[in-house]
């Protein structure tokens, strides 16, 4: 049968095929629907938190710091509870890593604080002695991209039926709406109201003054996704 | 006339060797660069701090990966398969214009596709996905270039006169498959220019931006589907099909096996897409997933080694070449860290050790003995060998690739013993408890702790770097200088100048 296969291209290249496709379609398919169910008190992102998610992914964040705490007992008391599949739920692309050159940033909004993450973003090793990582100045200076949120937004809505505008339901029985603009001046406005929330607890005057000229720098909408991260 | 010896035609072929080297230059420098932050944070800001947005570590590190994978490696896979498909088939490019068109358009295309990595990279453009990186333009860029390879693969097939593929071209028809399956499944997205407000307004936000078709785990799931097996078939399976050719041609010896060299395609084929979920282990895809990844990790043990052990049977009583020859070195080595790599991988899948492995700098480790140790050594190796058959000219300088030889060993040494000793310690550190159940360290203690494995890492990849570009030279003084030789002096082993 080899000898054969080897004198026919055609039929030698569709058994690779079969040879190659056969666990893509058993290891990935049949779990599809199932681990894409949100569980309770997983909220869609924000126009800001997303804008500032976006900030995360341009620098490769990634590279270093993992989002995914695993169900040990010295990863849950270094970060928390272990990850459940369903808090991911609305994580296009997910963020995981594979390398933690930092710790892993999976619940970094339940003890870190806005302060906290501007002293540390402007310089790492005045916040942590001995830390290796570099300083992202620029992130103060860069204006984020608010409009491409929103159109991401609005994608996921319709695509993929994320709930924006509509009640989701939280763990103590309350309900929340992650409100979407209806417009683009609509979907800036509801940005810069929280992004407002953010600056009044930073320090830096630049960034302050533009966020009361109506801009927001990268750094705010990185805060306000590192926050949302619980 | 019918007894003249074909003519090759190596148009492509050359112009593929050329940007193995510029990328793989290119690739190498900023990965040093990249281990010198680690050790020494003021290198981030090398360029100033004006510039630091484009020079820190997390800006640099896709474009590192990406130059060694989609430019070093793959050119070198293009630059043999034109090189070696037309000699295995028994045809010669220059027999059809339409395929020696194809074969340059894909070339230029492909130097149009690695500009756009670059330029995307450096501005901060990523779907964050690793080995995936490139939003949907260049995906379909991607794309078009795969497709004009596979009609100079299954092109030159189609006009052959050998009639039996020899066991080189089953590996370069897996790659070509292979990648075109993973590639397009991991890459599905859809672009957000299409939104449209419920106020009526459509093409706003960055036109190039895309939004994943799959979310969370699922992401996940094909993710590392894709990204496990990007290795298998960029650096694994026409790595094999380079070694395939290569070490017999230059040694004059047949493949030991040819049984082994069935069972190794055939098993590597099956088993190796399995193995994807190992990169999984402990995070939220379901257990058996995870333990299949394993599972299938250590069962490809066996074919991984049988290609390797064919390999280092088919030198069996000639062994005084690998002494004698620093061409045969690099292949012999090259099968060895092979060898190494395969079974240093499912050690680091079992689940128990992938605990303490996983996140360190153990895993960089094991990929660079696999990357520097196997895909370098062999490239590099295919080169040489291509380059007095291509050039008509003389080895330039037979020491020099001694030399360089000698010094990247070293280099690959000294990289994966630190990044174990790394790895392992940062591993222990983080899972240690005190007396009282409390976590002995913070989390800088066992990043400060990794200063020196640091250091020997970035000396490690120095060294590598500056035998690359002793290979560089001395591909580029055969190229210029070397020797003339004649059709009769290019048997087997290749002619080298002192």
């Amino acid at each position: 049968m080899f000898h054969w296969l080897e004198k026919h291209p055609f039929f030698f290249a569709v058994g690779v095929f079969i040879a190659i496709a056969f666990a893509g379609l058993i290891e990935i398919v049949p779990n599809f629907a199932q681990a894409s169910r949100p569980v309770i008190g997983t909220t869609p992102y924000s126009t800001l938190e997303l804008a500032g998610r976006h900030v995360y992914i341009k620098n490769s964040c990634n590279a270093c710091h993992s989002q995914l705490i695993r169900p040990f007992k010295s990863e849950t008391d270094r970060y928390g509870h272990y990850s459940l599949s369903g808090e991911y739920a609305y994580d296009r692309p997910f963020l995981w890593g594979s390398k933690r050159t930092g710790p892993d940033l999976m619940r970094v909004g339940n003890y870190r604080t806005t302060d906290w993450h501007e002293n540390h973003m402007k310089n790492p090793p005045s916040v942590v002695p001995g830390s290796i990582m570099p300083a992202y100045t620029w992130m103060f200076k860069n204006i984020a991209d608010i409009n491409t949120a929103y159109a991401e937004q609005l994608t996921v809505a319709q695509f993929f039926a994320v709930p924006y505008n509509k009640e989701v339901p939280m763990r103590d029985g309350t309900t929340k709406i992650v409100k979407m603009g209806a417009s683009v001046a609509d979907a800036n406005a509801l940005a810069l109201e929280e992004a407002k929330v953010i600056a009044a607890d930073m320090k830096d005057q630049d960034v302050k003054d533009a966020v009361a000229n109506g801009q927001i720098p990268e750094i705010v909408a990185l805060i306000a996704y590192m926050n949302s991260l619980k | 006339m019918e007894n003249r010896p074909l003519e090759y035609d190596y148009t492509v072929a050359k112009l593929f060797m050329l940007t193995t080297i510029l990328t793989g230059i290119v690739g190498m420098l900023i990965g040093v660069i990249l281990a010198f932050q680690l050790a020494f944070p003021e290198v981030n800001t090398i360029l100033g701090s004006g510039l630091a947005e484009y020079t820190n570590f997390s800006r640099l590190r896709p474009l590192h990966t990406d130059a060694v994978i989609f430019g070093f490696t793959l050119s070198g896979v293009f630059a043999t398969w034109y090189y070696v498909g037309q000699r295995v088939l028994k045809v010669s490019m220059a027999e059809s214009g339409f395929l020696m068109f194809i074969g340059k358009l894909h070339f230029v295309l492909y130097i149009i596709g690695v500009a756009a990595v670059i330029f995307s990279l450096f501005a901060g453009v990523t779907t964050s996905k690793e080995y995936a990186e490139f939003e949907w333009p260049i995906d379909i860029a991607i794309v078009v270039v795969w497709v004009l390879w596979g009609i100079s693969v299954f092109g030159l097939i189609g006009i052959r006169r050998e009639k039996s593929l020899y066991i080189s071209i089953w590996y370069y028809i897996a790659t070509f498959l292979g990648i075109a399956m993973l590639y397009l499944f991991n890459n599905m997205e859809i672009p957000t220019m299409l939104a449209a407000s419920p106020a009526g307004e459509t093409g706003f936000g960055a036109w190039y931006h895309s939004v994943s078709m799959y979310a969370g785990t699922n992401d996940a799931l094909v993710q590392w589907w894709y990204g496990h097996n990007a290795v298998a078939f960029g650096f694994t399976v026409p790595i094999v099909a380079m070694i395939y050719y290569f070490l017999p041609k230059e040694s004059g010896q047949a493949i030991y096996s040819y049984k082994l060299s069935l069972l190794s395609f055939w098993g590597l084929m099956f088993v190796y897409l399995w193995a994807g979920g190992h990169h999984l282990i402990y995070s939220t895809v379901p257990d058996w997933m995870q333990t299949m990844g394993s599972v299938f990790s250590i069962v490809l043990i066996l074919p991984s080694w049988g290609s390797a052990i064919n390999m280092l049977l088919t030198m069996k009583g000639e062994w005084q070449q690998v002494a004698a020859s620093p061409l045969i070195k690099f292949m012999v080595l090259g099968s060895t860290f092979y060898m190494f790599s395969t079974l240093e991988g499912p050690i680091q899948a079992i689940k128990s050790v992938n605990a303490i492995a996983h996140f360190t700098d153990w895993i960089v480790g094991h990929v660079h003995d696999g990357v520097l140790g196997w895909v370098g050594f062999m490239i590099m190796a295919a080169l040489y060998h291509m380059a007095p058959r291509v050039f008509k000219r003389e080895i330039y300088s037979k020491s020099l690739m001694a030399t360089q030889f000698w010094i990247q060993t070293l280099g690959v040494v000294l990289y994966f013993t630190s990044m174990w000793i790394a790895g392992i310690t940062q591993g222990m550190m983080w899972r240690a408890h005190d007396e009282f159940g409390n976590l002995a360290y913070s989390f800088i203690d066992t990043v400060t702790v990794l200063h020196p494995y640091y250091t020997i890492r970035g000396v490690g990849g120095l060294l590598y770097l500056v035998g690359f570009l002793m290979f560089a030279y001395n591909i580029y003084k055969t190229m210029t200088v070397g020797r003339k030789v004649e059709e009769s002096e290019l048997q087997n082993a290749s002619p080298m100048g002192a």
